[in-house]
């Protein structure tokens, strides 16, 4: 670990005003990714932005009927609020599959989405990784990649984006609040994360100089008919191999509105309209969800060790689709896979 | 008498431990305490040819940065490296020299007055090196594997007999590296006492080795270093070899005259030892009938270059299934890594994994069910000495065992049973280990208030020792359990060897019953000499029992031991006694168990749960039923992890591992774990030692990952020999 200075933001533009002053600057939060990652050598900032006492705590209606949720709310208190838990349980359903109750109460929504790649070349400052250090080349593409990406890769890394709750948000069609130095903005979370492309050190589009305010859930709940299915190498404290966020809304057995996100299978959450185009409209059969998850994983690629994550992401998908189908929505706490 | 031994009696150390009084290596502190964090090689191979350590020199607080080109005076003599379990060859030796034998071999200290400052100055570290060619991958290297020496003598032909049996199997199966990761991280606090005088607080499994082994390496007079290890947090067999922190804590202490503690990381922990990876050659030859008629075994694992670590993985079939034909053979492969080391039952915890799914196929393609097959070939003699057992109710284990988790309702085709989307599987698994005892001296010293302190070198690695000392001596001196205190893992107490290899019960149990027979006799030879007393003129022997020495004779007659030692005018009466075992070559020691497994696998996805565990154990008197059970689960639940979790993964082109923390080298969790049921079967053994003891501490784990891996195999028809068995393999 280096040495760094330590400043604590009261108020966002204090935050906003430190990242500038600084550019080794890094924000603070939870704490539970960047301080592995700063133990690691691999986070060298030079200053570290305590925004833990931001006034990001809240979560609100907004006027349309959706919820807003400060970028500090802890991951287990969103989890169990119950607006979440009642109008959105497809995300309590992922942020309570991912870590562990201890990290969960620590970390925040918007480290959560910010949280790095658990690749271990990246971690590993003696092994080449073009995210840690650009030009470098990477290690996984002919080395141990069981973890890695299938969808959107690039020749300059395969890394996949570890987060669950962004898949679930992804899903949802959630939007994130951005303050910067020239004012706010608001971009959809499927376009925060990016594809590694020949760029893989940044792994969002959010600016050196901005910060995530808040997150933001529309209108539409799909509160009961949902399923976020984890498939991992233990039954619980593991990150995916795969995991899906299912939703849909039901008129009789036909499919009215589907969406479908994948984890732990690309640099981003995986959402592709075709795959739920392909569903809108159709009666809920096992058919129609293969024929989806076809067009989810279209173009999917292997390397050497993942390959695996192929069949058994489409074999998620149909799995997640009869359980959100079939109206039996499970607890994380019940590990059993019906 | 025995109103402790044999009962379920709580941990006597269980009040400290959770309260935190309990303390460790690394919790130990000292006036003017320092902190040395170690800087790790990043190639397996090669030589320094720069160390620049002037930029961490610099920063505020660093006292010192340690390397093979400032350091003190190390012995050059292996002699001096070698600790009493050390395998053949040369011991590594921390900042001994320029040499790199092994990704993350310590090669600095960096000593600072805090513990941070030291391990933010350990980046400033500048090395250069000379890279050499590395190899660190098993399988590329089979070609290379050498012959090891073992006890076990080829019988009959069985090469022949494979090539004329009716039925054969043959296969390899592939035990991957895997790490102890205690909870505890390593760690030694070294204490400078002034005038070279040392005392050292070390994790470790065997004080007297460690406090032999730092006289050796520094050149010191045994009264000059003590070491104490009161509380470790786990160590399963890594501690059992002293390790390199305890050299570099030590060798800081005496540079810089300060006292000095070291604790690892957990990604350097990964630089100690570890079970080797092994590929087990299993083939057997049987008659239609389920007879067997050759078993051979070959084991093919990994050492490093500078020693030869190799343990029996081959040879349990001589213990467990009747063979005319026999053969073995273990062979190692050099590599550029650091030496493995024992880790929970060595050896067989591999070589029986692979024996029993080996006798699962075998039994598949006889259209024997698993046990009868067993039981068929059950060996009532350990075949390669020709020598009869001094107990064996492995009979009872197999029957208790499948009777207890309904092993007669088991559909013998594979993927015949289910519940819902997933496929149901039974399997079962023999486990044998070995009974063996050890020399251990123990001193009690009995006061007149009715007290007994009871010390020995010996360690408690969590594993109970504590509490079944205070068992036995409790009960062999007539005490409540209460009066007794225990004091170990102090060199300068009564010795005793490493705490491993499940000998540490059976052999200081029998040191404390010999010392607390001197402490009767003793009590006998005051009580009668008092005039008057109710026991004068008694001839008849006594027992000591509530707190008073009773006449065995028909009057029964008795005085307090209080009394006695009052009027005797004695405060304290102290024994030492090292156990005694009867010479015996007549028969076989061995601990056994038959564990069944059910696992439930979904059908697409190839998520497994084991959803029941049944061990039945065989071995001999236990001594309590508590921590006797907590021991087999533990065992259970780390058998869990070989199948499904475990394995240490290294990327051969970096010869570096890649997984050296405990998020991504997974373990079982919470909800991994489901039932397990632990059944000890009786197995009264009045030769093998005066209790009856034989020792719980490995054969739990072993058999568990063949009784998973064979239930994996009922549930889908799918045969993995490649551990852990992750769902990647199970998809296809
Ligand atoms: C052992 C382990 C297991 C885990 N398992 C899982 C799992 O299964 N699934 C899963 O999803 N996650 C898992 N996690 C990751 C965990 O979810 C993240 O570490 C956590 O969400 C990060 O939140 P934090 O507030 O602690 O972030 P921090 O560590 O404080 O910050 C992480 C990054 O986000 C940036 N950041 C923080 N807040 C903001 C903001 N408001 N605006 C802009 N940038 C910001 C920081 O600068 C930093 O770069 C695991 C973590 C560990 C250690
Ligand atoms: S996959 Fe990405 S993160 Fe991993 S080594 Fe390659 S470049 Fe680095």
């Amino acid at each position: 670990m280096n040495n760094f200075q330590y400043s604590r933001a009261s108020e966002v533009a204090d935050a906003l005003r430190l990242l500038d002053a600084d550019p080794g600057a890094k924000l603070i939060a939870g704490g539970t990714n960047l301080i592995d990652l700063m133990k690691e050598n691999v986070e060298r900032p030079s200053r570290l932005i305590d925004i833990s006492r931001l006034p990001l705590r809240d979560i609100e209606e907004t006027a349309d009927g959706g919820l807003r949720i400060g970028a500090l709310v802890p991951n287990s208190d969103l989890a169990y609020h119950p607006l979440i838990e009642q109008r959105y349980p497809l995300l309590a359903s992922a942020i309570l599959a991912g870590a562990s109750a201890q990290l969960r109460n620590m970390a925040s929504v918007g480290g959560n989405l910010m949280q790095r790649t658990r690749c271990a070349y990246f971690y590993d400052t003696t092994t080449p990784c073009n995210k840690r250090s650009p030009g470098m080349g990477c290690s996984a593409l002919d080395g141990l990649n069981r973890n890695h990406a299938i969808l959107g890769t690039s020749t300059s890394c395969i890394a996949t984006n570890p987060s669950d709750m962004s898949v679930a948000l992804a899903a949802l069609g959630a939007l994130v609040h951005i303050a910067g130095r020239t004012g706010k903005r608001t971009i959809a979370l499927t376009d925060f994360h990016r594809l590694p492309d020949d760029k893989p050190h940044l792994d969002t589009n959010l600016g050196s100089g901005e910060i995530i305010t808040a997150i933001e859930l529309p209108p539409q709940r799909f509160a009961r008919n949902y399923r976020y299915l984890k498939i991992r190498d233990r039954l619980s404290y593991a990150f995916a191999l795969v995991s899906v966020a299912a939703a849909v809304e039901l008129e009789g057995n036909a499919i009215s509105e589907a969406r479908l996100a994948l984890g732990g299978v690309a640099h981003k959450p995986w959402r592709t309209p075709e795959a739920e185009a392909a569903l809108r409209g159709q009666a809920a059969t096992p058919d129609h969800f293969g024929r989806a998850a076809d067009l989810l994983l279209q173009g999917a690629t292997a390397r050497s060790h993942n390959g695996f994550k192929i069949e058994l992401a489409r074999r998620a998908v149909v799995r997640a689709l009869i359980q959100a189908t079939s109206t039996t929505p499970q607890s994380q706490a019940r590990k059993k896979i019906a | 008498m025995n109103a402790y031994v044999g009962t379920p009696t709580s941990r006597v150390d269980g009040r400290a431990k959770v309260t935190g009084a309990a303390k460790y290596a690394g919790e130990f502190s000292a006036e003017g305490l320092v902190h040395g964090f170690v800087v790790e090689a990043t190639i397996p191979r090669g030589r320094i040819v720069r160390l620049d350590t002037s930029e961490a020199l610099k920063v505020a607080g660093v006292l010192d940065v340690l390397t093979h080109a400032n350091r003190p005076s190390l012995a050059d003599k292996d002699e001096a490296w070698k600790d009493e379990v050390a395998p053949e060859g040369s011991p590594f030796r921390p900042l001994y020299d320029d040499l790199i034998k092994f990704n993350g071999q310590p090669i600095a200290l960096v000593v600072a007055e805090e513990w941070e400052t030291a391990k933010f100055a350990a980046t400033l570290v500048r090395i250069d090196y000379e890279q050499d060619g590395f190899a660190t991958d098993l399988e590329a290297g089979r070609g290379s594997a050498r012959e090891m020496d073992k006890p076990h003598k080829p019988r009959g032909d069985a090469k022949a007999a494979l090539a004329a049996a009716t039925l054969r199997h043959e296969a390899d199966y592939l035990v991957p590296t895997e790490h102890h990761n205690p909870m505890e991280l390593y760690a030694t606090t070294t204490v400078w006492e002034g005038d070279g005088k040392l005392t050292v607080y070390d994790k470790t499994q065997g004080v007297q080795n460690v406090q032999k082994f730092l006289c050796g390496v520094f050149d010191k007079k045994p009264e000059e270093i003590r070491v104490l290890s009161p509380y470790v947090g786990g160590a399963f067999g890594s501690g059992l070899r002293p390790q390199y922190q305890v050299v570099l804590a030590t060798l800081a202490a005496l540079a810089l005259k300060r006292s000095v503690r070291v604790v690892l990381t957990r990604r350097q922990m990964y630089g100690l030892g570890y079970r080797p990876m092994t590929i087990e050659h299993v083939a057997l030859g049987a008659g239609p009938d389920g007879t067997l008629d050759a078993v051979s075994h070959e084991a093919i694992a990994v050492t490093s270059r500078y020693e030869d670590f190799s343990r029996n993985d081959t040879g349990w079939a001589e213990q467990l299934y009747k063979s005319p034909n026999s053969h073995s053979s273990h062979k190692l492969i050099d590599l550029d890594v650091s030496t493995p080391c024992d880790m929970r039952a060595p050896g067989a915890a591999s070589g029986v994994c692979a024996l029993e799914c080996a006798m699962d196929e075998l039994a598949v393609a006889l259209k024997l069910d698993p046990v009868e097959l067993r039981l068929k070939c059950y060996s009532d003699r350990d075949q390669s000495e020709g020598l009869p057992y001094t107990s064996k109710q492995l009979r009872e284990c197999y029957a208790r065992g499948a009777e207890a988790f309904g092993w007669a309702r088991r559909n013998p085709a594979p993927r015949s049973m289910r519940d819902g989307k997933e496929l149901v599987g039974w399997g079962m698994a023999t486990g044998v280990w070995e009974a063996l005892q050890m020399p251990v001296a123990v001193r009690i010293v009995l006061t007149a208030n009715g007290h007994a302190e009871v010390s020995c070198a010996a360690s408690d690695i969590g594993t109970g020792t504590y509490t079944i000392v205070a068992q036995v001596a409790a009960d062999a001196l007539g005490l409540p359990i209460e009066n007794i205190s225990v004091r170990l893992a102090d060199s300068t107490l009564p010795q005793a060897p490493v705490e491993g290899g499940s000998w540490m019960a059976a052999s200081s149990a029998h040191a404390v019953l010999g010392a607390a027979e001197d402490i009767r006799q003793e009590l006998a030879r005051l009580a009668k000499a008092i005039p008057g007393s109710p026991l004068a003129n008694d001839a008849a022997d006594v027992l000591l029992i509530d707190g008073m020495i009773a006449s065995e004779g028909k009057n029964g007659a008795a005085v307090s031991i209080a009394d006695v030692m009052r009027h005797s005018k004695l405060e304290r009466i102290e024994k030492e006694k090292l156990n005694q075992f009867a010479e015996d070559k007549s028969h076989a020691r061995n601990t056994h168990s038959a564990v069944f497994a059910e696992v439930k696998v979904d059908e697409e996805l190839g998520v497994i749960r084991v959803t029941r565990v049944v061990s039945a154990v065989a071995a001999g008197r236990i001594l309590n039923t508590k921590t006797g059970r907590s021991q087999i689960m533990g065992s259970v639940v780390w058998g869990i992890g070989m199948a499904l979790h475990e394995e240490t993964v290294m990327d051969h082109r970096f010869g570096r591992i890649m997984n050296a923390n405990i998020a991504e080298y997974h373990i079982p969790v919470n909800a991994d774990i489901h039932d397990i049921d632990v059944i000890f079967v009786d197995e009264p053994d009045s030769r093998i030692n005066r209790m009856g003891i034989k020792g719980l501490g490995e054969i739990g784990i072993v058999g568990v990952p063949a009784a998973i891996a064979n239930a994996v195999y009922h549930a889908t028809g799918k045969r993995i020999r490649r551990f852990p068995i992750t769902l990647d393999k199970l998809l296809d």
